[in-house]
């Protein structure tokens, strides 16, 4: 069923019952606590790269700086919070410093200015040791290109963290052939990654991902490199895989229909900026600036926009004793009942009326 | 070996199947055959040992192939060949790994900065062969052109002499890369009509000479005796300038001929203070240019061995050896 | 901002440029023709070239006083001469109270092919055997095992130095940086320049002779063990890291795995560098095929020095495809180990292992299998072939070949090397800077200008003009073998399978087993010297153009095909367009290989600065002179080195179609 595109995965309700287009990016407090805090993060590439940030280059575009400077601002000045559990969608066309910062949340790059805290520590701040610690225990990456070693059987491959951090061989045998089992290649334990499909690969990656039991778990891009059936297969592998293990996903993509199917909140980049955070619907229903809108222009909106989106305040001469739906409520999974219906709609919340949905505003969205 | 252990009733089957193959076709074992290449020196008495330079030139060889056998059957020492170049075989003078250079032609400058200034070698006088060193031309043409044996008359013949290397003038196929000459400056005080082309090799000047007498080319170059080559083919030398003495004092301005050279030995302070029996050998060493040509001819042209050549020879003429050997 | 303005021209107009640059060199040399042209004698000297023998006596004579001397280098010695002579004990010399080496012919030939048929595969275990056998046949197995002793030697020391460095130069920008310079010096550097002052450090044996290979022979493995680091994928490293990876597990688990492959044919190429110093490193006494092959040099024996040259080509050839054996097995042999069962891989080893102990033992115990039979020689009749076969070619052949060589020379030499040494070298610097300007780019430009006055500064200035002008031509003939013969072996299997042997033999066997037929042939002139040069490079380029040409995509290939091309369009539209970022490396190869022979090229009548060289290493007064000379050649090669690697780059855009 995860396969039918639109639908959103179960937690989304949880996540998106209480946010209001009001709130757009302020990180939230009432809900599950913040693992990941970036504030203010820059990346800067070039001579002299630390004197972008906090100064007036800082204001230059990114042409402008790259002229004045010879620098480049692959991330600039970007601040967001993630939340435990949460899948958090990364989107961008490629140059939009997407990639890059991913890489500043793990110091793979290493930033050029602004915080990253998780639970609360500056991992910037964190000595070569501890940084590998974070790294081998609580974050753990999937790559486009996979990143697999060759050299090794799928089951090395996967067991490769526990191996550097030190697990023992029969333990790390054991941890390696359950993830194997978790991302369904059971058998293929003896193969060499060559002998897989790109799908399978990424399996693996994914798996190798999955051994060290992470506390964060960021991809890149993973899924572009493969044939879209198998990406959607993937997709939904994600998806099954957030719901068994529940962990925090940070997800780098640059297919907006990936991101609204993953994501339960989506940051969108341009150049190097944040131009605006939000819940899926969020970005569809009220794009940031024309950019996003351009981006968001082709998707179904009857898909991805809520009732909350279209209702409106009930008129007087509104009939207000037509069929009852909640506000979270899919504008595709209502078209049914709001077209039979021969009165409004009433949205509702905790028995409160929220507002009205007539077969008029139904209609407007499914013409585009 | 974990691994041979796996399978060692296998290996063990494989050993002792070779090791009666190994049996059945024996054969002489090592160290206990007379032939096994056992024929270690006779008992060294008190000779020691000999580092022999052997510069890269057949009559060099000859030289030293016979100093060597006598050396080695005569007096039992330990003789140690080493194939060197001229300065790398005086290097070593000084840092004491060869006792003994046996033809040297010349070498002012090596001579003055080992044994003038280091002091770690000291010539030991002449081996009684003669160098010559000249303009030569191959026999066709001196038969063919008499008079081009005069220097003279070189001019006369200059166009004979042109190639492609020589830009329009004759050509002086000049330059073993180990004999200072002076020839680029005889040409010019001369005021001939040749260009000096540098063959660089002996063994490309030889090559020259060689195809410039079979197949009737004309040919003129710088070239020495004694040389086996000159066995093979008779080369007939230029008369330039006589030789006085002093006329090539000034390198720039010498217009006159090679002067003669009396080959010497020359040999390292230290070998010469234990003055021991090698020692007396090679200071006692002297022979004649056709003695010397004989023996290169046997290496060069009949390819026997340095050691058959010098043994061929050396029986041949006991006289000569046993002035060379020590008084004792 | 020069660079960007002179790439953005139009790619018509390059061609004007160049025709207009031409014609005012022309007319220039016309003018001033024969005047600053620096000329300098045989035996002439310069200021400098005394001091730098000077320089040069000065360290001679602190040797016994010097502590770098007495407490580093001696040691160093120590160390080498014992390994050399430890590995001689083993194969070539009788030893520890023996009168033969420990291990006898038949055990050497038991451990190579089954080192061969362990790492490698069948067919090279056999290619192993009879070459080693052949050694034997040819009549010169201590000889060959003394080569053997000394390469090895100077290849796993090579290893042991080169293989780390070149895992620092791929790791740091910087060191790679700081390395690459130094590595192109010991490649251009003529080993007669150094030969002489290393006995002086090293003293006469073994050690002198490894250190002198090694010079030569490190480069390589430093180069391509960088180059295997760098090439890892950035993706699969990255990975590493993000899993915590310290900086020695990334190496050793993810870097060097990945690299193995590489590294391997790093080490094939170090030990075809070590097998062709062979021949030089006997002039210091090194002991081997390479003396056989000087001394018959002496007495133009032709035959024996063939004779020893098939040796050492059998030798390389079997070196060669057994390296690449196991750099081809190094990826599959994991996998065939647990995919066939490591019981049977176990079996084989066994049983490989068991032949090879008894042959061993029997080689150490019994004379027959110790000492090679002498009745089984067929190095006679390999000489007196070789020696009817070269008389033959000098009596018959001279009048065609003769042609030939006037031909190249009048119509193509003599021109060039008239206008390059005929100009002022003013005008050489200032034609040469602009053309670079043109073709290059500004630091291009400002590297040959550097150069070239350096040359000026060195007072070789004509002498480095002549060899330039040979040099260039030499590549030229080297280029058009290189490119007719490899599209051949391009688009042929079969031909490629006869030619290839072939081409391995002209690369690895000395010049000086070929000079003399050759000199018999064209005499001591130039050209004698630039057909040498040709016979060593151009293998080298037409393998490079060949692989080039395979390297196109098959899709091209058969689209052109479709569009009824024929075989001549396909090559000359498709082929080679598309392989000219190979073409443009077998250039510059081809080059670097013209330069290594400009000393050879010296001996056999090029004269100018190979010349300089040898007589610089022949006579004591002449060393600083032919110190000097050996510097031009370095400069000359950095100058072309610059020029070429930018038409690569530019070759290379252009294939991306890039402008």
């Amino acid at each position: 069923m995860e396969g039918a595109p639109g639908l959103h995965p179960s937690n989304c309700e949880v996540t998106m019952t209480a946010t209001s287009p009001a709130e757009l990016s302020q990180p939230p407090t009432d809900e599950e606590p913040v693992i990941l805090d970036v504030r203010n993060l820059w990346k800067v590439f070039g001579p002299r790269a630390d004197r972008v940030a906090g100064t007036p280059l800082a204001e230059l575009s990114r042409s402008e700086l790259k002229e004045r400077t010879g620098c480049v601002a692959a991330v600039r000045d970007a601040s967001f919070a993630v939340r435990r559990g949460e899948v958090f969608v990364v989107m961008g066309l490629s140059g939009s410093g997407k990639s890059t910062l991913v890489r500043c949340l793990t110091r793979l790059v290493e930033p050029t200015a602004g915080e990253v805290l998780l639970d609360g520590q500056d991992i910037r701040l964190a000595g070569g040791k501890e940084l590998r610690e974070l790294r081998r225990r609580r974050f753990a990456m999937v790559f486009q290109h996979f990143g697999l070693l060759p050299h090794r059987r799928v089951l090395d491959n996967i067991s490769y963290g526990l191996e550097i951090r030190g697990t023992g061989k029969d333990a790390r045998g054991r941890r390696a052939t359950e993830m194997l089992d978790l991302v369904g290649l059971t058998g293929y334990g003896d193969s060499y990654p060559d002998q897989l499909s790109g799908g399978m690969q990424q399996r693996v990656g994914l798996a190798r991902a999955l051994a060290v039991d992470p506390e964060v778990l960021f991809f890149d891009e993973p899924f572009s490199a493969l044939d879209p059936l198998i990406r959607r297969d993937m997709q939904n592998e994600v998806i099954r895989l957030h719901r068994e293990v529940g962990k925090t996903m940070i997800f780098i993509t640059h297919d907006l229909s990936e991101a609204l199917k993953l994501g339960d909140r989506i940051l969108v980049m341009r150049d190097g900026l944040i131009v605006q955070t939000g819940t899926p619907d969020e970005v569809v229903g009220a794009p940031a600036d024309d950019y996003v809108r351009e981006f968001v222009r082709d998707v179904s909106r009857a898909q991805v926009l809520t009732l909350r989106w279209i209702m409106r305040p009930p008129g007087d001469g509104d009939a207000l004793d037509g069929p009852e739906l909640g506000p979270d409520v899919v504008i595709k999974d209502a078209v049914h009942t709001v077209l039979r219906a021969d009165r409004p709609v009433r949205v509702t919340a905790d028995g409160e009326l929220l507002g009205v949905v007539g077969s008029a505003e139904i209609l407007e969205v499914i013409a585009g | 070996m974990s691994v041979s252990r796996m399978v060692g009733p296998r290996a063990v089957v494989l050993v002792a199947a070779a090791g009666l193959l190994a049996s059945a076709c024996g054969g002489a074992k090592v160290g206990e055959s007379p032939s096994g290449a056992g024929s270690a020196a006779p008992a060294a008495k008190s000779c020691g040992a000999l580092n022999l330079a052997i510069n890269p030139w057949v009559g060099y060889e000859a030289n030293a192939a016979v100093i060597a056998y006598v050396a080695e059957k005569r007096l039992g020492c330990q003789v140690t060949k080493k194939d060197l170049k001229e300065e790398v075989a005086w290097q070593g003078f000084a840092t004491g790994e060869v006792d003994a250079v046996v033809e040297n032609w010349g070498h002012a400058d090596l001579k003055k900065k080992y044994i003038d200034d280091q002091k770690v070698a000291l010539s030991l006088g002449p081996t009684g062969n003669k160098g010559v060193i000249g303009w030569y031309v191959p026999p066709w043409m001196a038969q063919k052109y008499p008079d081009i044996t005069q220097w003279k008359n070189l001019d006369k013949y200059a166009d004979l002499f042109k190639t492609s290397e020589s830009g329009g003038k004759g050509q002086l196929l000049d330059g073993d890369p180990s004999f200072v000459t002076n020839d680029a400056a005889l040409v010019k005080n001369l005021d001939l009509n040749y260009k000096v082309v540098y063959a660089g090799s002996e063994a490309a000047l030889i090559t020259g000479f060689r195809q410039a007498e079979a197949q009737k080319k004309p040919m003129i170059g710088y070239f020495y005796e004694p040389q086996w080559f000159l066995s093979e083919v008779k080369l007939v030398k230029v008369d330039l300038p006589a030789y006085t003495e002093g006329c090539d004092a000034d390198a720039a301005k010498v217009a006159c001929d090679y002067p003669p050279y009396e080959l010497d030995k020359v040999v390292s302070k230290k070998f010469a203070d234990a003055a021991g029996p090698a020692y007396q050998l090679v200071k006692n060493f002297t022979w004649t240019n056709d003695d010397q040509n004989l023996v290169a001819k046997y290496i060069s042209e009949d390819k026997m061995s340095a050691a058959d050549a010098a043994e061929k020879w050396v029986e041949a003429n006991p006289d000569k050896v046993k002035a060379w050997l020590p008084a004792s | 901002m020069t660079a960007t303005v002179v790439a953005r021209r139009p790619v018509w107009s390059r061609p004007y440029l160049l025709g207009g640059i031409l014609a005012a060199w022309i007319l220039l040399w016309i003018l001033f023709r024969g005047q600053a042209t620096l000329p300098l004698g045989g035996a002439e000297l310069t200021p400098l070239h005394e001091r730098i023998g000077q320089a040069a006596d000065a360290i001679d004579n602190s040797r016994n006083s010097n502590p770098l001397f007495l407490y580093f280098i001696n040691y160093i010695r120590l160390f080498i001469d014992e390994f050399v002579t430890f590995v001689q004990a083993l194969i070539s010399r009788p030893s520890f109270g023996r009168p033969v080496p420990v291990i006898g012919w038949l055990g050497v030939v038991a451990v190579a092919t089954a080192v061969a048929l362990l790492y490698g595969n069948v067919r090279v275990a056999l290619l192993t055997a009879a070459g080693f056998v052949s050694f034997g046949l040819l009549g010169l197995w201590e000889e060959s095992m003394d080569t053997l002793a000394l390469t090895l030697a100077a290849v796993l020391l090579s290893l042991a130095i080169g293989v780390p460095l070149g895992i620092w130069a791929g790791l740091s920008n910087r060191f790679n940086r700081l390395v690459g310079p130094v590595l192109d010096f010991m490649q251009t550097m003529p080993t007669f320049v150094y030969l002489a002052p290393l006995t002086l450090f090293f003293l006469i044996g073994p050690a002198s002779a490894t250190v002198a290979t090694m010079v030569y022979a490190i480069p390589p493995a430093i180069r391509i063990t960088a180059h295997a680091i760098r090439e890892v994928p950035e993706a699969t490293v990255e990975a590493g890291t993000s899993l915590g990876s310290t900086p020695w597990q990334l190496l050793r688990k993810v870097r060097l795995p990945l690299a193995k492959r590489t590294i391997v044919v790093g080490v094939n190429q170090t030990i075809m560098a070590a097998l062709s110093m062979v021949t030089i490193a006997a002039l210091i006494d090194a002991p081997g095929l390479g003396k056989t092959v000087l001394k018959a040099l002496e007495t133009l024996d032709v035959g024996t020095s063939f004779n020893a040259g098939l040796a050492i080509v059998i030798m390389a050839i079997v070196l060669d495809r057994a390296t690449s054996a196991a750099g081809r097995r190094v990826e599959t042999a994991h996998r065939a180990g647990r995919a066939r069962g490591r019981l049977w891989r176990r079996v084989q080893v066994s049983v490989v292992l068991a032949v090879t102990a008894v042959l061993l033992y029997l080689s150490y115990v019994y004379v027959w299998a110790a000492e090679f039979p002498k009745e089984a020689d067929i190095g006679s009749f390999v000489r007196k072939g070789a020696d009817a076969a070269s008389e033959w070619a000098q009596a018959n052949l001279y009048v065609s070949t003769n042609g030939f060589k006037n031909l190249v020379t009048y119509g193509l030499l003599n021109p060039f090397e008239a206008v390059l040494t005929g100009s002022p070298w003013w005008l050489v610097l200032l034609v040469v800077t602009v053309t670079a300007l043109v073709l290059a780019t500004v630091r291009v430009a400002v590297v040959c200008a550097v150069c070239l006055a350096l040359l000026v500064a060195l007072g070789l200035w004509q002498d480095s003009m002549v060899t330039l002008a040979s040099t260039l031509v030499a590549t030229v003939l080297v280029m058009a073998l290189g490119i007719v013969v490899g599209v051949w072996m391009g688009r042929d299997e079969r031909a490629d399978r006869v030619i290839r042997p072939v081409l391995d033999a002209g690369q690895t066997m000395p010049a000086f087993v070929y000079l003399v037929p050759i000199l018999g042939l064209f005499g001591a002139t130039r050209f004698t010297a630039i057909l040498a040069a040709v016979v060593y490079a151009a293998p080298v380029a037409t393998k490079l153009v060949a692989d080039g040409i395979r390297g196109v995509a098959a899709g091209a290939v058969e689209a052109a095909t479709a569009a009824g091309s024929s075989a001549w369009q396909t090559i000359s539209k498709v082929q080679v367009p598309m392989a000219r970022s190979a073409v443009t490396l077998a250039a510059s190869q081809g080059l670097c290989y013209v330069l290594a022979m400009v000393v050879v090229g010296g001996l056999v009548g090029a004269g100018a600065l190979g010349y300089d060289v040898v007589s610089g290493f022949s006579q004591l007064q002449l060393r600083g002179k032919g110190l000097a000379a050996g510097l031009a050649i370095v400069v000359l090669g950095t100058m072309l080195a610059a020029i070429t690697k930018s038409a690569a780059r530019r070759a290379d855009a252009a294939a991306h179609g890039r402008p």
